[in-house]
C-alpha cells in the first residue's frame, strides 16, 4: 500500500478543560482510498475531522503528537498559513447543504470565488474551470444554472454545488461529514455514487464521516468506528462486517433493521380503527391586495386508507410528498378536508369544543425529540398536560400517580417528572414524547419519523418499546417515515406516497418484497444494504 | 405622609417585584441565568451601582408635609437628609467649590464706599476667613474626613458580617466577585460620604442661575429618571406583550387589526402626540385648580402623563418583536403537541408561548430602561419634558443651552446633568448585556 496522505497520531480535543471530546486517536488515510470514520452523535467524529484543519470552537483545546498531511506537519503550520491549505490540498464537504451556501450569491460565483483564491488565473479559465467543475459534479444544465441562486436548487443539486466547491482546489484529500444525511433515499444513492466517481477520476483521498453503517459498507475501503471519543476498531471494510471483534460495534451492526425481518409479520384482520376517505389537504396562494387566490399546493391529493386495531401502516415517502402533512391534519392541526372516521365518529364534522374532547383518540410523536417539548416545562408536567386538559377532574395526587405509572412503561427513572427535558438526550426525550402521547389513552399515534433523529441504536430500542405498548395497549399507528428498513421492523401494511397521491398500498410483505410501481421499486433500489461480499 | 400617584405606583412595583422573586425561586430555569449573572463581575458592579441609584430613588419617593412648616410644604426623606444643603442658596451662579460669585457685583462695604468685585457666597466656604490661602487645605480635609468616616462605617458592617455570618454564607464575601461587589460598595460608600461631608460646606457642584445647589439638583434628578425608566416600561410592557403574542399567535383578521395599530402610531410623530397630550394635561390642571394646590403635586401629575404617553408611543418596537418570535413559536412542536392534547388556546398561550417569549421582554426592558432616561432628557430640551419647577437631568440640560453660550461659561450644571446620567446609563446599559447573554439561550449553552 502506497504512503499515508494524512496521519494523524494521538490526537485528543478537549472543551473547557473538563469535558474530552476526542480522546488520544491515532489513524491513517492513503491515497486514494475511501476511509470512513463512523460513530454515533456526539462520539466525535466530526471534531475530529474539524481539528485536522483547525476549525474548532475558541474554547476547545487541542494536542496531538503529529498531524501530518503528506509530510507537512500541519500543526507547525500558522493560521495564515493554514488557510492555503483547507480547500487546496483539503477539501471539506459540510451536512447541511441548505445552510451552507451563501443565499444571496449566484452559484457560479461562489464557486468562481474558490477557484480565484486558489489558482490564479485570468478571468476566462476562472470562468472555464468553474463550468467544468460544475460539469464534474453532473449538475444539469451547467451553463443555464450557473447563474441560478441556491434556492432555486433542490437539496440534492446544492448538495452538488458544494462537492464543486470543494473540488474547485483541487485538494488530495476530501472529507465528507455526513454528505447524505439531510437528503431523499434516491438523492443519496446518486450524491454517493458521484462522490466514488469523481474519486476514481481525480484519484484523491475520500475521508467519508458518517453514522449510517449499511451506507459506509457500500462505498468505504477502511472503516474506523468511533466511541466516546476514542476508535475501537479499524479494519478493511470487507473482514469489518464479517468478523467485526469489538463489541460495539456487534451491537451496531445488530441494531441496523433488516429488511427481511417483514416476512415475519403476521396477517390477522382486525377490525377497522380509523377510515379515511378522499382526504384532501390544499393550500391556497393567494396575491394581491385582495388575497386572491391564484393556485393551490396540492399537499395531499385525494387519498383514502384504512388503520385496523392494533396494527400499523406506515407511510413512505421522500420529503416533500404531503406524508407529514396528512399525518398532521388528521389531528387537525393543518386543515384539510375529506371523510375522516375514527372508533365510529366522524371527526371532520366536529369542530371547537365537541373536537376537542375528541382529540384524546388521536395523538402525535413528532421527529425531533429537541424541539417538541417546552423547553421551560418539568418533564411531569409536560406528560399531565393532556390529562389535565381532557379530564380536568382528576387530582393533582392521581395525576401523579398515572405520570409515574407512564413513565414506568416508557422505562425511565421515577424522579424523570422533577426533570427538566434538556436534562435527557434524545432517545430520553423520545420516550417522553410517547408517554406524553399515552397520557391520554388514544387509539392511535400518529409516528412522525420518530426516530430518525436518533442513533441507530437508540432507534432499535425506540422501535422495540413502540411494538411492546402496542401489544399491551391495542394501539395502532400511523408511522410516517422515509426509512424503508423501519418500515420492515415495524409495519403491518404499508402506503407508498409520492406528490400527494397514495400510488401503492397493501401488507408489507408485498410492497417491499414484490413492489408493483416503478417508483416504489425505486425507493427499494436507493436504500444503503449492508454490502457484505468485498 | 403624602403619597403621590408615583410614589403609589413606585410602591406598587417593588411588592410585584419582590412577588415575582419569590414566586421564582426553586424554578431551575431562571435560577441558572441568575446565577451566570451572579458570577459576572461587570454585571454585579452595574448592579451595584443601579441599586444605589435606586435607594436614593426610594428615599426620594417617601413624601409627607414637614409639621412645623406654615407654607405646607411637602418633602422628601431624601430632602430631609439634604436639610442644609436645600436651603443652601446663595444669589445666582457660582463655580464648584468656589467661595464668590461667578460675576462681579457692585456691593456696598462697611464704611460706606461702593466696590466693583466678587462677592462672598451666603454658604459657600463662609466658615473660611481668608479663602485664597485656607480653601485647598480646607477641602482637602475635610475630604479626607468624610472618605474615613465613610470608609469606616463600610470597614465596620463588612467586619461585623463576616463575624455574624455562618460559615456556609461566607462564599458570599470569598469569590472574587464578591470582593468586586464589596469593593465597588466600599467606594461608593467612601465617596458619597465625602461628598456629604463637603457639601455641607462648599456647593462641590457649584450653583444655577438662581443660586440653587447643582449636586442637590443632580441628586433630586435621580428619581425622575427612574420613574421615566420603570413606569413607561410597566405601561408599554402589557400593551406589547398582549398585542404582540395575540397578534403572533391567532394571525388572520387580529394580525390585521394589531399591525394596522400599531403601523398608524409608529407613522404619527411621537414627539407630537407627547406634545399634545402634555398641553391637554396642562389645560386639565389650569381647570381643576383646587385639586392640584401644591407645586409637587401638580408636578407630580405631569410626570405621570410623560410616563402614560412615552408608554403608549413606545411600545411598538417590543410588539413587532414579539409578534415574529411568536409566529415562530406557534409552529413548534410543543405547541402543536399541546394543540393535539386538547388543550385551550388561552392556555397554550400562557403556559407554552409567554414563557419562551420572557428572555426578549427582559432584555428590551432593560435597554429599553436607558433609552427612556436619554428620551427624557431629549423632551425637557424642547420644553415637553417634565414640569419645568421639577428636577430633572433633562431641565438641567434645557437650562444649560443659555449657560453654554454665556461669557465666561456656565458649565457646571451640564457636567453634573451629564455624569449623573452616563452613570446610569452605563450601569443599565451593562447590565443589560449581562443580562442578555445569560437569558439568551443561544449563548447560555456554551458558558
Amino acid at each position: 500500500m502506497n504512503s499515508p496522505i494524512l496521519s494523524v497520531k494521538h490526537l485528543s480535543v478537549s472543551f473547557n478543560h473538563r469535558q474530552t471530546v476526542v480522546d488520544d486517536i491515532s489513524f491513517e488515510i492513503h491515497a486514494g482510498e475511501t476511509f470512513a470514520l463512523v460513530g454515533e452523535s456526539g462520539s466525535g467524529k466530526s471534531i475530529t475531522a474539524l481539528s485536522v484543519l483547525r476549525l474548532l470552537p475558541n474554547n476547545a483545546r487541542l494536542n496531538a503528537d503529529v498531524i501530518n498531511l503528506q509530510g507537512d506537519d500541519l500543526l507547525k503550520h500558522s493560521e495564515f498559513e493554514l488557510c492555503k491549505i483547507r480547500g487546496r490540498r483539503i477539501g471539506f464537504i459540510f451536512q447541511d447543504p441548505m445552510s451552507s451556501l451563501n443565499p444571496v450569491m449566484t452559484i457560479g460565483s461562489q464557486v468562481e470565488e474558490v477557484v480565484r483564491l486558489h489558482f490564479d488565473l485570468p478571468r476566462e479559465a476562472v470562468k472555464q474551470r468553474t463550468l467544468q467543475l460544475l460539469q464534474q459534479v453532473e449538475l444539469p444544465e451547467p451553463q443555464r444554472r450557473i447563474k441560478d441562486y441556491p434556492h432555486q436548487l433542490s437539496g440534492g443539486q446544492r448538495q452538488r454545488v458544494m462537492i464543486a466547491i470543494a473540488l474547485a482546489g483541487k485538494p488530495d484529500l476530501l472529507i465528507a461529514d455526513e454528505p447524505t444525511t439531510s437528503l431523499d433515499v434516491t438523492i443519496q444513492a446518486q450524491i454517493l455514487a458521484l462522490l466514488k466517481n469523481i474519486q476514481e477520476q481525480t484519484g484523491m483521498a475520500l475521508w467519508l464521516i458518517s453514522h449510517d453503517l449499511a451506507l459506509v459498507s457500500s462505498i468505504a475501503d477502511r472503516v474506523a468506528v468511533m466511541q466516546q471519543g476514542k476508535i475501537v476498531e479499524t479494519g478493511a471494510t470487507a473482514e469489518f462486517f464479517n468478523q467485526p471483534k469489538h463489541p460495539y460495534t456487534r451491537k451496531l451492526l445488530n441494531a441496523l433493521p433488516l429488511m427481511q425481518s417483514c416476512l415475519t409479520h403476521t396477517a390477522e384482520e382486525k377490525p377497522p380503527l380509523l377510515q379515511v376517505s378522499d382526504f384532501y389537504c390544499h393550500y391556497p396562494i393567494r396575491k394581491g391586495i385582495f388575497k386572491r387566490v391564484v393556485d393551490v399546493v396540492r399537499a395531499v391529493d385525494g387519498v383514502s386508507f384504512n388503520i385496523q386495531q392494533g396494527k400499523t401502516l406506515a407511510l413512505v415517502g421522500e420529503s416533500g410528498c404531503g406524508k407529514t402533512t396528512l399525518g398532521k391534519s388528521l389531528l387537525n392541526l393543518i386543515p384539510g378536508s375529506g371523510r375522516v372516521v375514527i372508533n365510529g365518529v366522524e371527526l371532520n364534522a366536529l369542530s371547537g369544543e365537541a373536537l376537542r374532547r375528541q382529540r384524546a383518540n388521536i395523538q402525535i410523536v413528532f421527529q425531533d425529540p429537541f424541539s417538541s417539548m417546552n423547553p421551560r416545562m418539568l418533564v411531569g408536567d409536560i406528560i399531565a398536560e393532556g390529562i389535565r386538559a381532557l379530564h380536568p377532574g382528576v387530582t393533582p395526587e392521581q395525576r401523579k400517580i398515572r405520570v409515574r405509572q407512564l413513565l414506568q412503561q416508557v422505562d425511565l427513572p421515577a424522579d424523570s417528572a422533577r426533570r427538566y427535558p434538556h436534562e435527557f438526550s434524545g432517545g430520553q426525550r423520545q420516550r417522553i414524547c410517547i408517554a406524553r402521547a399515552l397520557a391520554v389513552d388514544p387509539k392511535l399515534i400518529v409516528c412522525d419519523e420518530p426516530t430518525s433523529a436518533l442513533d441507530v441504536s437508540v432507534q432499535a430500542q425506540i422501535i422495540r418499546l413502540l411494538k411492546t405498548l402496542q401489544q399491551e395497549k391495542n394501539v395502532s399507528y400511523l408511522f410516517v417515515t422515509h426509512d424503508l428498513a423501519v418500515v420492515a421492523e415495524i409495519a403491518d401494511d404499508v402506503a407508498v406516497m409520492y406528490r400527494g397521491k397514495i400510488i401503492e398500498q397493501g401488507s408489507v410483505a408485498e410492497v417491499l418484497i414484490r413492489p408493483k410501481q416503478a417508483y416504489t421499486k425505486k425507493l427499494l433500489a436507493a436504500v444503503p444494504v449492508l454490502n457484505m461480499d468485498h | 405622609m403624602v403619597v403621590l400617584w408615583t410614589d403609589a405606583l413606585i410602591y406598587v412595583l417593588i411588592i410585584v417585584m419582590l412577588a415575582l422573586g419569590v414566586y421564582l425561586r426553586g424554578k431551575e430555569h431562571i435560577q441558572r441565568p441568575l446565577q451566570q449573572i451572579g458570577r459576572n463581575k461587570i454585571g454585579m458592579t452595574s448592579l451595584v451601582v443601579l441599586l444605589f441609584f435606586v435607594l436614593i430613588g426610594l428615599l426620594d419617593s417617601v413624601h409627607y408635609i414637614l409639621a412645623d412648616d406654615k407654607k405646607n410644604e411637602v418633602i422628601s426623606l431624601l430632602d430631609d437628609f439634604a436639610t442644609p444643603l436645600r436651603e443652601h442658596g446663595e444669589k445666582t451662579y457660582s463655580a464648584p467649590f468656589a467661595t464668590t460669585l461667578y460675576s462681579k457685583e457692585m456691593t456696598m462695604l462697611a464704611d460706606g464706599t461702593l466696590q466693583w468685585a466678587y462677592p462672598r457666597l451666603a454658604f459657600g466656604g463662609r466658615h473660611l476667613d481668608h479663602p485664597e490661602t485656607e480653601k485647598i487645605p480646607d477641602i482637602l480635609q475635610k475630604a479626607a474626613y468624610g472618605l474615613a468616616q465613610g470608609a469606616s462605617l463600610i470597614g465596620f458592617i463588612m467586619l461585623l458580617m463576616w463575624g455574624l455570618l455562618a460559615e456556609q454564607h461566607k462564599r458570599f464575601m470569598r469569590g472574587s466577585t464578591a470582593k468586586t461587589v464589596w469593593t465597588v460598595v466600599f467606594i461608593i460608600v467612601s465617596f458619597s460620604y465625602a461628598a456629604i461631608h463637603l457639601s455641607a460646606y462648599y456647593h462641590i457642584f457649584g450653583t444655577d442661575k438662581v443660586g440653587e445647589d447643582v449636586f442637590y439638583q443632580a441628586v433630586k434628578s435621580i428619581r425622575t429618571g427612574l420613574v421615566i425608566g420603570t413606569l413607561t416600561t410597566l405601561i408599554m410592557l402589557p400593551m406589547a406583550i398582549i398585542f404582540g403574542i395575540l397578534a403572533g399567535f391567532f394571525r388572520g383578521w387580529v394580525d390585521d387589526v394589531i399591525q394596522y395599530i400599531y403601523t398608524t402610531l409608529n407613522s404619527i410623530p411621537s414627539v407630537l402626540l407627547i406634545a399634545a397630550s402634555i398641553l391637554m394635561v396642562q389645560v386639565y390642571m389650569a381647570n381643576h385648580e383646587a385639586d392640584f394646590t401644591s407645586v409637587i403635586v401638580r408636578a407630580d401629575m405631569r410626570l405621570l402623563f410623560l410616563c402614560l404617553i412615552l408608554g403608549v408611543t413606545s411600545w411598538t418596537g417590543l410588539c413587532r418583536l414579539l409578534r415574529a418570535e411568536t409566529l415562530k413559536l406557534r409552529e413548534m412542536e410543543y405547541v402543536q403537541a399541546a394543540q393535539a392534547l386538547g388543550v385551550k388556546q388561552g392556555v397554550i398561550l400562557l403556559r407554552h408561548i409567554l414563557p419562551n417569549v420572557m428572555h426578549i421582554v427582559l432584555i428590551s426592558v432593560v435597554l429599553d430602561f436607558s433609552s427612556l432616561v436619554l428620551a427624557e432628557a431629549v423632551l425637557s430640551y424642547i420644553n415637553i419634558g417634565v414640569d419645568p419647577t421639577s428636577y430633572s437631568w433633562g431641565n438641567m440640560i434645557n437650562g444649560a443651552r443659555l449657560e453654554m453660550a454665556r461669557e465666561p461659561i456656565v458649565w457646571w450644571s451640564l457636567t453634573a446633568a451629564f455624569v449623573f446620567m452616563f452613570a446610569l446609563v452605563l450601569a443599565a446599559n451593562l447590565f443589560a448585556d449581562v443580562v442578555q447573554n445569560a437569558f439568551d439561550p443561544r449563548r447560555s449553552g456554551n458558558e
